[in-house]
């Protein structure tokens, strides 16, 4: 059996997803090797210099179910007027599928894949939220992780948003699951989800400054003593990545 | 009123001086709408014993039917994802073993489980043996404490004596073969912490002896009890559509109809191999999910005695030296140490091996970069750990999709429009963990 359907069964293969500019970086660029950066360099691996991880953009054929389910997609898509864009890069790795989503069409995106009969993504198992640190272009990542139970598939998608524009669409209004989901993420990562019901802290007390799984935000701990020796708290201690 | 009105009010003259008594204004229409309007807000918790934890609800009371109800949740918070995010890999466990203390074991699988499925690498038959075992006599204890607990908050105290005297047995059988009661930290990234002592097989068939003459117990003392039918039969119902727009997944789910239990749709561990059933009601009530339990414990055992078959000697860690712990750790005198013909080795004989045990403990392995989300059944539901790296040696994000944090929001659609005391059969039967809905 060939890999590609021919095209009068493959109702989405004269469509692909549009490649975006600005491709997801998921990943901070390295420098160096064993944490050291307030002493000379003795070791000379100092001068090491690993770029930031980029997830691979997969391509044709994806392997598995994933063609079929990426045609019906796009098939689904056509139907409901979404645009191709949305989709700006899908990516295969260990097994699972990553749709890298324009935040514009999301919530149109989640009601396709909700009701699509061929999709059937009835379960939104998990949102959360994923900083990728500091000087790291559109660093907050929003993931959702759904779940066909008809099909036994998951996916995943993820929209990349900008730390001084963190605005995502909310998803209440199709999976009234991710309320509390999106709580928790405004609360950690401070994303602003908009049209949520009630977008409250969940976990912090409501007069809490700042949102505490940022790269940024300290993990607090105070230095602790033992034996004579000072452990300083451990986002302070030497790091080796 | 204008300051004639209390001038001619009557008065009395005090120590404290002059005390008016004023009447009128909208006083009386005040007094009279309050005595048709029963509206009460009750703040139930987050200290109190029928609230299954450190769970805040508040309660809108109509007399006693409640109108409205919302949980507040947060007072277990303890940032354990983000302490994940400054310990290496295999120090994780630690952590995550503390999140669902009732559950710890599948925390630490399923994190290892993650973890692995980022390095790309799979463990040994006896390990995956080992964790499915654990895991399963887990789920016994984690079931039994939800019925014992859900017994006294109904009044039920004998049930709760009786869950928390076999969990006990749980816990000294899990003592026994990890060394610790809870919070074990015995599965890590590539395997298992040690292989179980060598009489692993007698102490485990003496508890499945003991669980099998005390579990009929169960059915005479609540099953067919009429008071606990009552209290629980058609109380806190939530159908199955509810259930999927809520996100509900576990006994809430299988108790309204629907056979999802992630060893039978998406097995792993080798779960395929096992044979057992998964129990399913359609009542959608508290009661059916509390026969639910009992029954998913008697599978349970089934479970683990299928598992003991299996047990064939091998190793319990990856052969990659790279990942797997370098300490062979031995029961010493004081319950669990380092090997001495180890620690012989790397101080005495081979510099190399010390650097390399040296590397591993502070430094640990580096993951490739990427994400995976690995998701298993725990006893409530739907446990899954959304794992990030950056090709680093600790994680860059570690999220837990908590099955007791999605449950909860199923809190209201089950207690609006009923009694105030049904509020606490729901949240029973909901059997939320707070300090892994917190986290």
């Amino acid at each position: 059996m060939s890999p590609l359907p021919e095209n009068e069964t493959n109702p989405g293969a004269e469509l692909e997803p549009t490649p975006q500019p600005g491709a997801p970086v998921a990943g901070r660029e390295r420098r160096g090797m064993f944490g050291v950066h307030d002493a000379g360099d003795t070791t000379g691996f100092g001068g090491l210099r690993l770029p930031a991880y980029l997830p691979p953009r997969a391509e044709r054929p994806y392997g598995g179910w994933f063609d079929e389910f990426v045609d019906e997609l796009l098939a689904a898509m056509a139907e409901r007027g979404i645009p191709t864009s949305a989709i700006r890069q899908v990516t295969i790795d260990r097994g699972e599928i990553t749709l890298y989503v324009d935040r514009d069409h999301l919530v149109a995106l989640c009601q396709a894949l909700r009701d699509d009969a061929a999709l059937r993504f009835e379960l939104c198992s998990s949102v959360s939220g994923v900083d990728y640190g500091a000087d790291v272009p559109d660093r907050l990542h929003s993931v959702y992780h759904l779940t066909s139970m008809t099909y036994r598939r998951r996916i995943r998608l993820e929209v990349a948003v900008d730390v001084d524009d963190a605005h995502v669409p909310s998803v209440v209004s199709v999976y009234p699951t991710a309320d509390w989901h999106e709580r928790e993420t405004w609360d950690m990562f401070g994303i602003v989800y908009d049209g949520h019901p009630a977008l409250t802290r969940i976990l912090m007390p409501d007069d809490w400054d700042g949102h505490p799984q940022r790269k940024d935000y300290p993990l607090g701990g105070i230095p602790v003593e033992y034996k004579g020796a000072e452990i300083p708290p451990p986002d302070q201690r030497r790091a080796y990545s | 009123m204008s300051i004639d009105d209390i001038q001619h009010a009557d008065s009395r003259d005090t120590t404290e001086g002059r005390v008016y008594t004023v009447t009128g204004g909208d006083w009386d229409e005040v007094l009279e709408e309050a005595a048709r309007d029963e509206r009460i807000v009750m703040n139930l918790g987050p200290q109190h014993p029928s609230t299954h934890g450190v769970l805040r609800l508040v309660l809108e009371l109509e007399g006693e039917s409640v109108t409205q109800a919302r949980s507040v949740i947060g007072y277990l918070h303890t940032g354990i994802e983000k302490n994940c995010e400054y310990r290496t890999w295999t120090q994780g466990v630690t952590f995550v073993t503390r999140m669902d203390y009732l559950a710890p074991l599948f925390n630490e699988t399923a994190y290892c489980l993650a973890t692995e499925k980022l390095l790309g690498i799979e463990v040994p038959r006896r390990a995956q043996v080992i964790r499915v075992l654990l895991m399963e006599l887990n789920r016994i204890g984690s079931h039994l404490v939800a019925i014992a607990t859900g017994g006294m908050e109904l009044g039920a105290l004998t049930g709760m004596t009786n869950g928390f005297r076999e969990r006990e047995e749980v816990l000294h059988l899990l003592e026994w073969l990890t060394g610790l009661r809870m919070n074990h930290a015995f599965i890590r990234p590539g395997g298992v912490a040690q292989d179980l002592p060598d009489d692993y097989h007698e102490k485990i068939t003496s508890f499945l002896k003991i669980m099998d003459s005390r579990l009929p117990g169960y059915d005479k003392l609540l099953t067919g009890q009429p008071i606990w039918r009552n209290r629980m039969a058609g109380v806190g119902v939530l159908p199955v559509d509810a259930c999927l727009a809520l996100g509900i997944t576990g006994p809430i789910l299988r108790s309204a109809g629907l056979a999802w239990d992630l060893r039978k749709v998406d097995p792993y561990l080798g779960y395929e191999e096992y044979s057992f059933e998964v129990p399913t009601s359609t009542d959608a009530d508290c009661f059916a999910r509390y026969v639910l339990r009992l029954e998913e414990i008697h599978q349970s055992l089934k479970i683990v005695k299928q598992a003991l078959k299996k047990l064939e000697p091998g190793p319990v860690m990856v052969e990659d030296a790279k990942i797997a712990w370098p300490a062979q750790l031995t029961i010493g005198a004081d319950g669990m140490g380092n090997s001495l013909n180890h620690v012989k080795k790397i101080m005495g004989q081979s510099m190399e091996s010390l650097i390399h045990h040296f590397k591993l403990v502070t430094e640990g392995f580096a993951v490739p970069a990427g994400q995976v989300y690995v998701p298993i059944e725990s006893p409530r539901g739907e446990l899954g750990y959304h794992m990030v790296s950056d090709g680093g040696t600790r994680p860059l994000r570690v999220h837990v999709r908590e099955p007791s944090f999605v449950n909860l929001q199923s809190m209201p659609a089950m207690c609006e429009g009923g009694m105030v005391a049904d509020v606490i059969a729901s949240v029973a039967s909901i059997d939320p963990v707070m300090g892994g809905c917190d986290r």
